[in-house]
């Protein structure tokens, strides 16, 4: 067959490149990077809706997995990162419906630069400013090469923008604890000690308020002239960006990490324009969090069994709840928590009813009572993704499939649940 | 022989590329490995597809043993994933975020098998 291409969004990464193009006939891109090839090739797929491994219809799946969620006293409705906003939609009502507990995969990814959010607020901006605009970009804690690989060409790195023409109009810092591929293409490279970004960024703050005298002569690893020379490159930057990722918000200090980091930037900028951003993962994981909070005001760890919206990630998280074993049953959409959630919280998934929803067999599958397999958004389904800045697109259904999408399945549970709480 | 590591997870191209085909070759050889520093790596008398025992105080996993010499000696690292996920700190001190990188563990050499990622289910 002749080859075809048509223009399509990646839905794997939060860079949701709308530039790529897809063979339909022959499934193949053209322009991805190689995660977004892995995303766009054939793949074994979860054959059919099953119940305990047998073989059912959609409709029989469906009926299952709202009775699952009626029964349970306190079901758990995680994921919903890669899917679309139209499904989320669907997923925070269900939710509400069934007196269940909301949370998504920031959860275990960005969740605590929420927390700092809320505490500081975000000074931030869009992809397209970067491009434009910053002649310094400080990657912390964050690899895009190998998470986001073509991020630094299209937007932070090598990408041409209207006030920065070149790489040499742009200087690139990499801060990590060991020297990542991204390493390699910084002007500077600053390695840390792990745990230690906290002390490093109020080091830093020190310097930039005229109080270096306060600072040892190594902070977390990293020499005081080191520290001097990035508060002085970020002082004298005209447009600046801290790109963090989970090097920052997964180790100690994890939220209060992004809060200082804040306070970072909000002093830069009584003397510049510096802004903060973080690289997010899944290609909808920003809808995930602001789909609920249109919804029910919160982004993550929502409760509902009282019968309207609590926010406490110390409680109402997916690892918490399952770690104090208080939920009695799960759904999980368009994520894999027993591959990505620590033993102790996947030991508790085991022993409940778990219900997926996915078009993939995963390490979730091994352990769920009902498998609902669903169509791939972007590919064979369409609706509408927050790209990691918060910018909506529309991600196209380019491929006929037989599968149902995330939304059908999901309006149709309602419609069940609706009929079994009368 | 036992060193004492930090040990960090984090993703890598080809865990990210495998990520949807978890029940793959592929996936297992992305993700079931620990890299370490050259100093460690031979402290251990490691050589290349020899396997380790990673312990922390919250468990205990096989993988292979991949040299790194671009890791600081008493750091290791072990791709996010079903492996990693057996020894990190699932604490989340309140944030709902357990601890994926930065847990102290101690590595040594093994005979023991990899477990394949059905495997790693069933002994949780």
């Amino acid at each position: 067959m002749a080859e075809e291409l048509v223009n399509v969004i990646c839905t794997f990464c939060g860079s949701v490149c709308d530039d790529v193009l897809f063979d339909v006939e022959n499934y193949k891109g053209k322009k991805f990077c190689k995660l977004g090839s892995g995303k766009f090739s054939p793949k074994e797929r979860i054959k059919s809706p099953m119940i305990d491994g047998k073989e059912v219809s959609y409709e029989e799946a469906i009926e299952k997995a709202a009775e699952i969620l009626v029964n349970a006293k306190r079901p758990l409705l995680y994921g919903w990162a890669s899917t679309v906003n139209e499904a989320i939609r669907l997923g925070v009502i269900l939710t509400e419906k069934v007196g269940g507990i909301y949370d998504q995969c920031a959860s275990v990814c960005h969740a605590p630069g929420t927390l700092a959010l809320i505490e500081e607020g975000v000074p931030g901006g869009s992809l397209g400013e970067i491009k434009n605009r910053a002649d310094m970009v400080v990657f912390w804690g964050s690899n895009p090469l190998e998470a986001h690989p073509r991020h630094p060409m299209r937007y932070s790195v090598r990408a041409k923008g209207l006030l920065i023409k070149d790489r040499k109009d742009r200087k690139v810092v990499v801060v990590d604890v060991r020297k990542t591929k991204s390493a390699n293409m910084a002007d500077l490279f600053i390695k840390i000690k792990p745990g230690y970004d906290y002390p490093i960024i109020s080091a830093l703050r020190a310097i930039i308020k005229g109080e270096e005298s306060a600072v040892p002569s190594e902070v977390g690893g990293v020499k005081k002239e080191l520290l001097k020379e990035l508060a002085d490159m970020m002082v004298n930057a005209k447009y600046g960006a801290v790109l963090y990722g989970l090097g920052v918000t997964q180790s100690r200090g994890r939220d209060r990490n992004i809060e200082n980091a804040i306070k970072l930037i909000q002093l830069l900028n009584r003397k510049t324009r510096w802004i903060i951003w973080p690289m997010r993962g899944h290609y909808n994981v920003v809808g995930a969090g602001e789909v609920p909070a249109w919804e029910a005001g919160y982004t993550y760890a929502i409760d509902f069994s009282r019968g309207y919206p609590r926010f406490s990630p110390g409680e109402f998280s997916a690892n918490e709840v399952l770690q104090r074993k208080d939920c009695d049953a799960a759904l999980i959409i368009a994520s894999d928590p027993v591959a990505h959630f620590p033993r102790a919280s996947v030991a508790h998934l085991k022993k409940i009813p778990v219900i997926q929803i996915d078009p993939f067999p995963n390490m979730t599958t091994l352990v769920s009572n009902v498998v609902i397999p669903s169509a791939v958004a972007g590919i064979e389904a369409e609706g509408t993704a927050y790209r990691m800045d918060g910018i909506p697109f529309r991600v196209k259904k380019v491929v006929e499939t037989e599968y149902w999408s995330d939304e059908q399945i999901l309006e149709k549970m309602l419609e069940k649940v609706d009929q079994l709480m009368g | 022989m036992t060193v004492e590591v930090e040990l960090i997870s984090g993703r890598t191209l080809d865990q990210g590329a495998t990520v949807e085909e978890k029940l793959t070759d592929e996936y297992f050889k992305a993700v079931s490995y620990c890299e370490l520093s050259e100093e460690d790596f031979k402290a251990l008398g490691l050589s290349e597809g020899d396997r380790v025992k990673v312990k922390t105080e919250f468990g205990e996993v096989v993988v292979f043993a991949v040299l790194n010499k671009d890791l600081d000696r008493g750091m290791a690292f072990i791709p996010m994933g079903p492996y990693a996920n057996m020894v990190i700190d699932p604490n989340t001190d309140g944030t709902g975020m357990p601890q994926f990188k930065g847990v102290k563990a101690t590595v040594e050499k093994t005979d023991e098998k990899v477990l394949n990622v059905k495997e790693l289910v069933e002994v949780i």
